[in-house]
């Protein structure tokens, strides 16, 4: 089915971001309302195309537009066309539903700055970035939004750049993304090498005549792309700096859409993936490391955003996780990062909410007992901290135990590893989330007499207190009668009929629960039964160091790739600069040193040529003499 | 007579040419020193032309002569400007090309 309103979904952000960019500060006054009028009419668009889509039959779902032709090389033929089926609708919704609910928090959040007017322009052009990168029809078009929101995220990360350390963040994550879009662009080129089409249909077409190693190449190589984007392990550590960033950017882009793209690249893929099963693996184990890990640095952070992104970290791994369980598991990956959206995009605003009553302070060790000055505030992150560590019927408990129990029924060894595994990162997650919420909200207060906690504006609270329901319904309704598993099952394949459960869900709920109840525990004897100091101790376990310092993997990279980049680049700066430029003023200098000797033999004096002339007549005689001899 | 006792005066004149070109200042005298060593070369070329018994050698001489004649006419309207502009003849005064 084809329809034409689907570019107006990316045209009306990419409008706004152009407008507002191109008029400058003449639009400084009414910017921020034409940016969320632009977000909000790309919403409304989505949503005419949901109810457009819920009113055709199962297969009759999927609507292209083809734009125009853009590339056309011999047997090579690329449209810039877009696709909008059960998948992509999910993201659209999300991204310009949550996307206008932050704009219009960013209108109070960024009133103090000067140049909120060039935030609202790049947030615009976010949105239509990430339209573009979910909508397209082909892995080129992909390409193209992925790009995008990378660079809509170097932007936003560095906004307020004029600080170098917030500049070097931008630069960090850009960076990371791209070793990530490298493995897209390579993908991309075998999908092209060994499938002889990029397009998302004609991939799934030629798959199954595919070789297994050719698509588990791409499968590898898509997985890089997707560690890149989504944080995942061992691309993570731009994340935590990623922090840098003004906070509904931080919502926005760095928990509910931006990082979530390698979930949609790889849910996406899944015909590849199910073709593939070391690639899924892969992808499985990828999210399984990834999830603890986010997790444990959670554990240890006392900056309140960053233990927010440790946690963004943590619960993509979950994602990526399900999407590594193949068809069993898509549909999940996909429900956790619906809900995820709503409820970590909550919480982040929440805690710029709670900064913008503090002066900006991050450091939860400088919070304490808030709840009384911030009831709103608290009551929303309260209610997506229930969502996040899975208490029953809150969004998280229907898709992260979902996922754990999946994985649990993957079968063999390999489901019991993972599915303890996620297990073991719901009772961590239950840890650090209560640590966050009990250091922020409860205990005694640690801040100086300088801050005045007080509630956030109107235009603040309203996003937070829709979002909370998003946290508090969506879980509930996504599962009501499998739903949103039935709506996607055209896509991404239905789940097949296991023969032996290893664990019913009632039993994976019950133990993820009492490991819950168990971290949760854990958190209130540390933090609301025992004296919190304001300064972080120093006389912890080396485990807790490295865990503050992210698990030691920015020093990984620092030793294995920045040192020794940096070494091969001085190097070979140096010979280039003694070698090769030696070589080429080497020329020079014997040339000019040459004639300068040369240029003694010419005085000038007509009897001294005249005498040269003579001695190189008896030379020449002299030789041939000798020669003839 | 020996004709190589010839060819000795020959080389005899050239050498007391080319060594007056080289030591002489006075450009008139450098002058009549490459004439001695162009007739010192006519000499030794009529004197090959007679051992060898045909004109080529004499033929060649003549050419030598034009040439010399050409080269006088030039070379002396050279010296006599460079006397006029600069009061010397002497060749050492002449070397501007230096600098």
């Amino acid at each position: 089915m084809t329809s034409n309103s689907l570019v107006y979904l990316i045209a009306l952000p990419l409008f706004g971001a152009t407008v507002l960019l191109l008029a400058g500060r003449r639009s400084d006054k009414w910017g921020h309302i034409f940016g969320t009028l632009m977000s909000a009419s790309s919403f409304a668009v989505g949503v005419y195309l949901f109810i457009q889509m819920l009113g055709n039959s199962d297969g009759q779902r999927a609507m292209t537009q083809k734009l125009f032709n853009w590339i056309s090389v011999g047997s090579f033929q690329v449209d810039a066309g877009l696709l909008v089926d059960q998948l992509s609708i999910c993201f659209v919704l999300l991204i310009t539903g949550v996307g206008t609910l932050i704009h219009i928090y960013s209108i109070a959040y960024m009133s103090h700055d000067l140049d909120r007017r060039r935030f609202f322009a790049y947030l615009n052009f976010f949105i239509a970035a990430m339209l573009l990168l979910v909508l397209g029809d082909s892995y080129l078009n992909l390409y193209v939004g992925w790009e995008g929101v990378g660079l809509a995220s170097y932007l936003l990360i560095g906004f307020w750049n004029q600080k170098p350390t917030y500049a070097t963040a931008a630069k960090k994550a850009f960076v990371a993304n791209r070793v990530g879009d490298m493995g897209l662009s390579l993908a991309i080129m075998i999908a092209f090498a060994t499938l002889g089409t990029v397009s998302f249909d004609g991939v799934k077409e030629h798959a199954s005549h595919a070789s297994t190693g050719a698509l588990t190449a791409i499968g590898i190589m898509l997985l890089v792309a997707a560690t890149g984007k989504s944080a995942q392990f061992p691309l993570q550590a731009w994340l935590g700096d990623a922090m840098a960033g003004p906070t509904p950017v931080s919502a926005l882009i760095h928990a509910a859409t931006m990082v979530t793209a390698g979930v949609y690249l790889i849910t996406r893929s899944n015909f590849i993936f199910d073709l593939a099963p070391n690639a899924q693996l892969a992808v499985a184990v990828i999210g399984v490391i990834t999830l603890l890990f986010g997790a444990i640095i959670g554990m240890a952070k006392d900056d309140i955003k960053k233990a927010l992104a440790a946690s963004t970290m943590s619960q993509i791994g979950y994602m990526v996780l399900g999407a590594g369980l193949g068809p069993a598991g898509y549909a999940f990956a996909i429900m956790h990062l619906l809900t995820h959206g709503f409820f970590k995009a909550g919480m982040f605003l929440g805690a710029g909410s709670v900064m913008h009553g503090m002066n900006d302070e991050v450091n939860m060790r400088r919070y304490g007992g808030l709840r009384k000055f911030m009831p709103i505030t608290f009551a929303t992150f309260g209610l997506g901290y229930l969502a996040i560590i899975g208490v029953p019927p809150f969004a998280g408990f229907y898709s992260k135990d979902k996922i754990i129990e999946v994985a649990f029924n993957a079968g063999g060894i390999k489901g019991i590893t993972l599915g303890s595994a996620a297990l073991l990162g719901a009772m961590i997650t239950a840890f650090y989330m209560t640590r966050v919420v009990i250091l922020t909200f409860a205990g005694s207060k640690r801040w100086d007499d300088k801050a005045h906690p007080h509630e956030s504006p109107f235009l603040m609270w309203a996003p937070m207190v829709l979002l909370a329901f998003g946290s508090v319904a969506s879980g509930f309704f996504f599962s009501r009668g499998d739903s949103l598993k039935n709506w996607l099952e055209p896509v991404v394949g239905g789940h097949m009929a296991h023969e032996a459960e290893l664990l019913s869900p009632a039993v994976v709920s019950i133990l993820a629960l009492v490991l819950v109840v168990i971290g949760v525990g854990f958190a209130i004897i540390k933090y609301l039964l025992n004296e919190v100091p304001q300064v972080a101790p120093t006389d912890v376990t080396v485990f807790t160091k490295i865990a503050r310092r992210d698990l030691l993997q920015d020093d990984f990279n620092e030793a294995v790739f920045m040192r020794p980049g940096q070494a091969i680049t001085r190097g070979l700066q140096t010979a280039d600069t003694t070698l090769i430029d030696g070589a080429v003023r080497g020329v020079g200098r014997f040339a000019v040193g040459a004639g300068n000797i040369l240029r003694t033999t010419q005085t000038g004096f007509v009897r001294s040529y005249a005498l040269w002339i003579l001695v190189g007549a008896i030379g020449l005689v002299a030789t041939i003499w000798v020669v003839t001899l | 007579m020996n004709p190589a006792n010839y060819l000795y005066i020959s080389a005899l004149l050239f050498t007391i040419g080319a060594i007056g070109v080289v030591v002489r200042r006075n450009a008139i005298v450098i002058f009549m020193c490459v004439e001695l060593m162009l007739n010192a070369c006519n000499l030794a070329f009529v004197t090959f032309a007679r051992i060898n018994g045909n004109l080529d050698g004499q033929v060649v001489a003549f050419f030598t002569m034009v040439v010399a004649a050409c080269e006088v006419v030039v070379g002396l309207a050279i010296i006599v400007t460079i006397y006029r502009s600069r009061r010397s003849a002497s060749v050492d005064d002449a070397s501007l090309l230096k600098r």
